[in-house]
């Protein structure tokens, strides 16, 4: 069943096209990689269907719901959600803030609420900040807890983005570069994570330079190049398509 | 010696109301508010106004702060769109716009005449008591001020405004609409500063809208920033210190010879200056630093 539809995308910056008539879809539950040259425009098409860029041209649904407009709040509202490729951290807020932050709380977060807190908005604050720890668990942050996530390292930061985004238990995550910059040993680590999500449902589109790792994440493999589909199939028989080959390692590797 | 000390801790503590509410939109929020004197001027003519059509006084306050943040909610709309400096600038200029509405607008605000014989507050107290009262309402209401801020600051709803201050895109990203969250903060801050104007014009007793140009806003920025900035602390004894220091310092001139009174006023503000350089390279986050309310 298809969850995402990309068709026939385009996003201009003057009169450069970053984005180029890209169509693709993405099933429920599925590993979509994206690889390219920098500038092949992925980060743009990601921006493109989160919303921080809409589309030009073209159109994009969600779940039936057509977003190619909507504001990117309301996108993530109805479970779509990203990372960035430079972490954005809430950098003043501690870990555990960061997570808060973003878990849907709309009674709670009322400007009344906040000088007279019942009984009620305060345990299903309570809730919240027990589903927080319970994700700081599983990607092993609980260490880190209350360390202002302005002080992290750039692989953690990468982490708490994740951990911010399943507070809003997503249907669908964009990954954008999750490994740059990140150890080996976390890279397993996130994998691992972003595995064990997979099989409880979520589906994933993640862009990554990390070859091997996003090989082995990934059910199919996109290669982006000059703000269109270059080769789009099996990891494998992508990574080996001379096209790809030819763009995006220089015909070397 | 009593009414002259009391009307020093009374205008530092005008100010320190001013800092709190520049304090929720700048050190939570990171809204950069050029334009605090505009919401400080509405709330003392609002007040002034009515109060000489009889208006009680207590009502006269609360219309003050509600007028101002009122007036707040289109510039809190303008903010959705703009950031930082062009929102400093619009706001600069919006200030500026309504003092020379002020002084225009003979027919409601006698223009450049001003206002004269406001009824001063507890006026029937006699001297030193009025003083005192006038002193002890306000520190009352600044107390509630800063436990109001330190629960805000400590509640969802300030975690929110610290996200936006953090990375706005980022909380949008997360499915949270980060308008509406930064109108009703413009908005609280406004009724802030309307209050405090109300509290001056019932103060002075006299006011006119050269009491109201931008050197005021940038009194209350100093204040917060050496103070530091998202820290209650540091916008309470910030103010309070800058307003003390300005007006104590008439004092010096006593004990230093051969300076003028106007050579002393313009020492006065170049030893302010010197402080805000040292406090920037020294305690770059102010006085108290950080954001932790």
């Amino acid at each position: 069943m298809t969850m995402l539809t990309v068709n026939t995308v385009t996003r201009r910056f003057g009169g450069f096209k970053a984005v180029d008539g890209v169509s693709l879809a993405l099933a429920a539950g599925e590993i979509l990689g994206i690889a390219g040259t920098n500038g092949a425009g992925k980060s743009t098409l990601f921006a493109a269907i989160a919303g921080q860029q809409p589309a030009d041209e073209g159109e994009i649904r969600f779940d039936g719901h057509d977003i190619t407009r909507l504001a990117p709040y309301r996108r993530a509202r109805l479970g779509l959600v990203r990372t960035f490729q430079v972490p954005r951290e809430f950098k003043s807020l501690t870990v555990h803030d960061n997570l808060m932050a973003a878990a849907p709380n709309p009674v709670g977060e009322r400007l009344l609420n906040a000088f007279v807190p019942t009984r009620h908005l305060r345990a299903h604050e309570a809730r919240l900040a027990e589903k927080a720890d319970g994700i700081l668990q599983f990607l092993n942050l609980a260490r880190v807890r209350d360390v202002q996530a302005g002080g992290l390292s750039g692989g953690q930061k990468k982490l708490v983005e994740l951990g911010r985004v399943l507070m809003l238990d997503p249907r669908c995550i964009l990954l954008d570069e999750p490994f740059a910059g990140v150890n080996p040993v976390l890279i397993g680590e996130i994998c691992d994570r972003v595995r064990q999500l997979n099989a409880q449902g979520i589906a994933f589109i993640v862009i990554e330079h990390h070859l091997q790792a996003l090989k082995s994440l990934s059910g199919r493999m996109v290669v982006m190049d000059r703000g269109r589909i270059l080769a789009e199939g099996d990891p494998q028989a992508v990574l080996d398509d001379p096209r790809v080959q030819e763009a995006y390692m220089g015909g070397v590797a | 010696m009593v009414a002259y000390l009391s009307a020093i801790g009374i205008v530092a503590l005008i100010y320190a109301l001013l800092a709190l509410g520049l304090n929720l939109q700048f050190g939570l929020t990171r809204l950069v508010n050029f334009g605090v004197v505009a919401f400080f001027a509405l709330g003392a003519y609002t007040s002034g106004l009515l109060s000489l059509q009889g208006v009680p006084l207590a009502a006269c306050f609360v219309a003050a702060a509600l007028l101002s943040a009122l007036l707040a909610l289109p510039i809190g709309l303008l903010s959705l769109r703009l950031r930082d400096d062009y929102l400093a600038i619009v706001t600069l200029g919006f200030s500026e716009a309504v003092r020379i509405t002020i002084q225009q607008e003979e027919w409601l605000t006698k223009g450049v005449q001003g206002l004269p014989g406001l009824p001063r507050l507890f006026a029937g107290w006699g001297s030193p008591a009025a003083d005192l009262a006038i002193f002890a309402l306000l520190a009352a209401v600044v107390a509630l001020v800063v436990a109001g801020t330190v629960r805000l600051a400590r509640s969802p709803f300030g975690r929110l405004l610290r996200a936006i201050g953090d990375d706005e895109a980022a909380l949008s990203a997360l499915g949270k609409d980060p308008a509406w969250f930064k109108v009703q903060i413009f908005m609280l801050g406004a009724a802030l500063f309307g209050l405090a104007g109300a509290f001056y014009a019932h103060f002075i007793t006299f006011i006119t809208p050269d009491q109201f140009i931008p050197l005021v806003t940038f009194y209350v920025w100093m204040g917060l920033v050496m103070g530091g900035t998202g820290s209650v602390r540091g916008a309470l004894l910030g103010s309070v210190l800058l307003m003390v220091f300005l007006e104590g310092s008439r004092f010096v001139k006593d004990w230093v010879p051969g300076v003028s009174e106007v050579g002393m006023a313009s020492l006065r503000l170049a030893a302010v200056g010197l402080a805000l350089i040292l406090v920037t390279l020294y305690r770059p986050h102010g006085i108290f630093g950080g954001r932790q309310p």
